[in-house]
C-alpha cells in the first residue's frame, strides 16, 4: 500500500558524533534532547517535593541535600520556589511542546525538518543554559530564592535585605527565566513557520492531527506571552542591579532601613507576570489536550467526535487565555470592578473546556476501546482534567476567592489541571511514541503498574488538598505550629505526604521501563498501533530526512478509523483513495 | 460471532471502580462538612457562603455526571468484539452543550458579583458612623492604628520608623494629630459596627486574612487598600498573612477581637495616651 510520493531536497545526514547528537540540527535529535532535559528536571523537581512533604510531617528530621541537615523555613521556601520553577518551565513547557512537538510536528505534517533547523538548535542550547542558571541557584552564596515561582516584588526586587536567597539566588533565577523566554520565543517562531509553510501536499489545516493544532496554538501563545515575561524579567533585574524602580515604590522600609527607591508599582510586576503566567497554563496543557485526543481516537478505533469543534475550542481557549490573567489578582489590591470583569471572562473559558470534555466522552461512546498503556494515560488525562478544571469555577469567582485564595485549594486545583493532567499527557505521548522514537516497544506490564500507581496516587495526593484548603491550610507555609486552626490538619497532611512518597517511588518503574526497553524492548515495526497519521508510515526510528526520500501526499483527515465499507479499521492519511481496500460484500 | 482479536482487559473494570471510589469519597467528604470553614460572622460572609454553595452544587452535578459518565463508557465500550458506531460528530449536540455550559458558568459568575461587591465596592466616606483603622504590615508583624479622639490619623514619616524605639509606624510627633493615635499589635473592633480597614505595607507584599470574615486582601507597599466589614459575633479570631513575604511568613499572625461597644470604649481608654 505504498502511497504516491514526491521528493524534497534535504541536507545530508551528519556523520560526526558532535554534529549528530550534541549540536544537531535534526528536529528529532533536538526533540529527544528537550525530552531528556525535561526528564532530568522532573526528577529534581520531584525530589524537591518529596523533601517538602517530609519537612511538613517531621520538621526536625535530618534530610539529605540540606545544609546542616535540618530544614529552615527559608530552605523550605527555596524548595517551593525551585520546585515550581523547574516544573512549570523546564518540564511542563519543555516536554510536551519543545520535546514531542519538535520530534513529531514535522513528521505529522509530512515535512523533512523544522523550518529553521539552526534556530531550532539555538533554542535548545539557550534553554539548556537557562536550566544550568536555574540549578546554579542552589549553590550560589545563600542558596536559592524564596519568593516563589511568581517572584512577586518587592520581595524579589530588593535584594539580600528582604531575605535569604534574595541575593545571588534570585538574580540567577531571573537570568535563567530570561534565557528561557528567549529560547521559547525562538522555538515558537519556528513552530509557527513550520506549520504554515511546510505542510505536505493535501495536508490542509483541517486535516492536521489535533496534536499539531495543540502545538500550533501553543506556539502562538508562546510568541505572545514569553516576550512579556522577558521584558518584565529585564526590568526586575534592573531594579535589583542598577537601582531603577520599575516595581519598587517610595518609602519602603526593610528592617528599619529606608530604601532608595521611588515611583514603581508592585502590581505592575503582577500584571506582566500573569499576562504571561495565565497563557503559560495553556501552554502546558494544550499539547496534552492534542495528545489525549489523538490517543483516544487511535485506541478506541473511532474518529474524534467533533474534530472542528475541537479545533475551535483550542483556539478559543488560546484567545480567552489572554483575557483572564487578572483572576490571579482578585485580592491583590487591583480595582474590584476589574476583578469582576476578569471573573466573567474566566467563567467563559470553562465553555471551550467543557466542549472538549464532551467530545472526548462522545468519542469513547459507541467505540471499541483497547486498553494499552498510552490509552490508560489518555483516559486518566480526561478524568484529571475534569476534576482539576471544576475547582476552577470556584476560584474564578472573586467572592469565593476571598475564602480560598492562597490556600491548598489553589494548590490542588492547579496541580490537578496543569500539573498532573499535563504530565498524563506527557506520559500518554511517551508510551504512544516511544516505539517510533526508539524503534522498540515499552513493556506493557510495567507501563500498567506505572499508570495505576500514578493515577490513584495523584488523586490521593491532590483530592484531599481541596479539603486542606477549605479547612484553612495556607500554601507556602514552612510549618503549621504558629496558627492554631491549622493544628487539626495533621492527619490529612500525613495522608497526602504518604501518598506522595508512594507515587514518587512508582516513577522509578517508569524510569526502569524507559531505559530497559531502549535496549531490550521488542522491535516496534512501522505502525504498532495501526494508526493513521504520517508518523506511522515511516521507519521506527525515522531516517534523517524522516521519509527516506518518499514524501507523502495527504488525501484525508487524521482520524479515519472504522470507516464503514473499508476492509481495515484504519485508513492512513497518505493512502490514495483508489488504494483503500473495500470490505468484501457478503 | 466475530473473529476479531479481543483487546478487552481488567482495566475496563478497574478504571470505573477507581472513578467510583474517587467520586464517592469526594462527594461524601464535602457533604460531611468535616473540613468546612467556620461559620461566617458577617452578612457579607454569609452571601459568599451562599455563592460558594451554589457553585458547589453546579460543580457537583457536572463532576458526578462527567466522571461517572467516563467510567460508564470505558466499561461499556471495552473491546468485546462489537462494531464501532461510526460518527464524526453532531453539531446540534455540540451547540446545545456549548449553550448550556455558557449559560450555567457565565450565569454563575454574574450571580457572584453581588457577594463580591460587599466590602469591596463602596463610595469613599459613605458612612458617618464608620470606624477607620489603619493596618500596617511589615516582616513579620501586624500593627493596627486607631485615630484617637480627634478622628484623624497623624502624619507618618518613613525616616522615623524605628521599632526598637517603639515607633514601628514612623509616627511624626511634630504633627499634633499623631499625639492621640493608638498603635497596637492586635485588632479590636466593636460588634455590629461598620469597620473600614486601610491596608498598608512597609516592605514587601503581605496579606490580611480572617476566615470568619470571609475576607482576604493583600497589603501592597506604596498604596492603601480599603476593605469594609461589619462583624456580628463577639469573639476572638485568628488573623494570618497569606502572601509569601519572606522566611517568617508562616509565623506572621495576630488576632481579631470582636467586642461589645462598652468593651471597645474601655479598650480605647486603656490604650490612650
Amino acid at each position: 500500500m505504498s502511497a504516491h510520493g514526491h521528493t524534497i531536497h534535504v541536507s545530508e545526514a551528519p556523520t560526526g558524533f558532535v554534529r549528530k547528537y550534541i549540536f544537531s540540527t535534526d528536529h528529532k535529535v533536538i526533540g529527544i534532547q528537550y525530552f531528556l532535559l525535561a526528564l532530568t528536571a522532573v526528577m529534581v523537581g520531584l525530589v524537591l517535593s518529596v523533601l517538602m512533604r517530609i519537612h511538613l510531617l517531621w520538621p526536625d528530621a535530618k534530610l539529605p541535600f540540606i545544609a546542616n541537615g535540618i530544614m529552615t523555613p527559608a530552605q523550605y521556601l527555596a524548595l517551593v520556589t525551585m520546585h515550581g520553577t523547574l516544573m512549570v518551565f523546564m518540564v511542563l513547557t519543555t516536554a510536551p511542546q519543545s520535546g514531542f512537538g519538535n520530534y513529531f510536528l514535522p513528521i505529522q505534517i509530512g515535512a523533512p525538518d523544522m523550518a529553521f533547523p539552526h534556530l531550532n538548535m539555538l533554542s535548545f542550547w539557550v534553554t539548556f543554559v537557562s536550566f544550568l542558571c536555574l540549578v546554579s541557584a542552589f549553590v550560589v552564596p545563600d542558596g536559592a530564592p524564596i519568593s516563589g515561582w511568581t517572584a512577586y516584588t518587592p520581595l524579589s526586587g530588593l535584594g539580600q535585605i528582604s531575605g535569604p536567597g534574595e541575593g545571588w539566588g534570585q538574580t540567577m533565577w531571573i537570568v535563567s527565566i530570561a534565557f528561557f523566554c528567549l529560547g521559547s520565543l525562538l522555538g515558537a517562531l519556528n513552530f509557527i513557520a513550520t506549520i504554515i509553510d511546510m505542510r505536505a501536499p493535501g495536508m490542509s489545516l483541517f486535516r492536521m492531527p489535533l496534536t499539531c493544532w495543540g502545538w500550533f496554538v501553543t506556539a502562538i501563545l508562546g510568541l505572545l506571552a514569553f516576550g512579556i515575561l522577558l521584558a518584565g524579567g529585564i526590568l526586575l533585574l534592573l531594579d535589583r542591579t542598577v537601582g531603577t524602580s520599575f516595581f519598587l515604590p517610595a518609602g519602603l522600609v526593610v528592617t528599619d532601613q529606608l530604601q532608595p527607591h521611588s515611583g514603581g508599582s508592585p502590581l505592575l510586576w503582577q500584571h506582566l507576570f500573569w499576562f504571561f503566567g495565565h497563557p503559560e497554563v495553556y501552554i502546558a496543557i494544550l499539547p496534552g489536550m492534542g495528545v489525549a485526543s489523538h490517543v483516544l481516537s487511535t485506541f478506541c478505533r473511532k474518529p474524534i467526535f467533533g474534530y472542528k469543534a475541537m479545533v475551535i475550542a483550542m483556539n478559543a481557549i488560546g484567545l480567552l487565555g489572554f483575557m483572564v490573567w487578572g483572576h490571579h489578582m482578585f485580592v491583590s489590591g487591583m480595582n474590584p470592578y476589574s476583578g469582576f470583569a476578569f471573573s466573567i471572562m474566566t467563567m467563559a473559558i470553562g465553555v471551550p473546556s467543557a466542549i472538549k470534555t464532551f467530545n472526548w466522552l462522545s468519542t469513547l461512546w459507541g467505540s471499541k476501546i483497547h486498553f494499552d498503556t498510552p490509552m490508560l494515560f489518555a483516559i486518566g488525562f480526561v478524568s484529571l482534567f475534569v476534576s482539576g478544571g471544576l475547582s476552577g469555577i470556584f476560584l474564578a469567582q472573586p467572592a469565593v476567592d476571598n475564602l480560598l485564595h492562597a490556600t491548598y485549594y489553589v494548590v490542588a486545583h492547579f496541580h490537578l489541571v496543569m500539573g498532573v493532567a499535563a504530565i498524563f499527557g506527557i506520559f500518554a505521548a511517551t508510551y504512544f511514541w516511544f516505539p517510533k522514537m526508539f524503534g522498540r516497544m515499552l513493556n506493557e506490564k510495567l507501563g500498567k503498574i506505572h499508570f495505576w500507581f500514578t493515577f490513584v496516587g495523584a488523586y490521593c495526593i491532590f483530592m484531599p488538598m481541596h479539603f486542606l484548603g477549605l479547612a484553612g491550610g495556607i500554601r507556602r507555609y514552612a510549618d503549621y505550629t504558629a496558627i492554631s486552626y491549622l493544628q487539626s490538619m495533621r492527619p490529612l497532611t500525613m495522608f497526602v505526604s504518604f501518598a506522595a512518597f508512594v507515587t514518587a517511588t512508582a516513577q522509578l518503574v517508569f524510569l526502569y521501563n524507559f531505559f530497559w526497553s531502549l535496549k531490550n524492548g521488542p522491535k516496534a515495526g512501522k505502525n504498532p498501533w495501526n494508526a493513521t497519521t504520517l508518523e506511522w508510515i515511516t521507519e521506527s526510528p525515522p531516517a534523517h530526512d524522516n521519509f527516506g526520500g518518499q514524501y507523502p501526499s495527504v488525501y484525508r483527515g487524521p482520524y479515519e478509523y472504522s470507516v464503514p465499507g473499508a476492509a481495515e479499521d484504519y485508513i492512513p492519511q497518505n493512502l490514495e483513495p483508489s488504494q483503500v481496500a473495500r470490505e468484501a460484500r457478503s | 460471532m466475530n473473529t476479531d482479536e479481543h483487546r478487552s482487559s481488567w482495566a475496563a473494570f478497574l478504571f470505573p471502580a477507581v472513578q467510583f471510589v474517587m467520586v464517592a469519597g469526594t462527594v461524601f467528604t464535602f457533604i460531611s462538612g468535616r473540613f468546612a470553614p467556620p461559620k461566617a460572622i458577617t452578612a457579607a460572609g454569609e452571601a459568599i457562603d451562599l455563592q460558594y454553595h451554589m457553585t458547589l452544587a453546579v460543580a457537583a452535578v457536572v463532576f458526578i455526571l462527567s466522571q461517572l459518565g467516563l467510567a460508564y463508557v470505558v466499561l461499556k465500550y471495552r473491546d468485546h468484539g462489537q462494531r464501532v458506531q461510526f460518527t464524526r460528530g453532531n453539531n446540534v449536540l455540540e451547540a446545545a452543550w456549548t449553550s448550556l455550559t455558557a449559560i450555567l458558568f457565565i450565569g454563575l459568575g454574574l450571580l457572584g458579583g453581588k457577594a463580591w461587591a460587599n466590602g469591596r465596592m463602596f463610595e469613599p466616606n459613605s458612612d458617618a458612623n464608620l470606624l477607620r483603622i489603619e493596618v500596617t504590615e511589615n516582616q513579620f508583624v501586624f500593627n493596627f492604628r486607631y485615630p484617637g479622639p480627634d478622628g484623624k490619623f497623624g502624619r507618618i514619616d518613613p525616616k522615623k520608623i524605628d521599632s526598637s524605639l517603639g515607633n514601628p509606624l514612623g509616627l511624626d510627633s511634630s504633627d499634633p494629630a499623631s499625639a492621640d493615635d493608638i498603635v497596637v499589635p492586635t485588632l479590636t473592633v466593636p460588634v455590629n459596627r461598620e469597620v473600614e480597614l486601610l491596608l498598608r505595607s512597609q516592605d514587601v507584599i503581605h496579606s490580611f486574612f480572617v476566615r470568619e470574615l470571609r475576607l482576604q486582601q493583600d497589603a501592597v507597599p506604596g498604596s492603601i487598600v480599603p476593605v469594609r466589614f461589619k462583624a456580628e459575633q463577639i469573639g476572638k479570631y485568628e488573623v494570618v498573612c497569606t502572601q509569601l513575604c519572606g522566611l517568617g511568613h508562616s509565623s506572621m499572625h495576630t488576632y481579631l477581637n470582636v467586642v461589645s461597644q462598652e468593651d471597645f470604649v474601655a479598650f480605647l481608654k486603656s490604650n490612650a495616651g
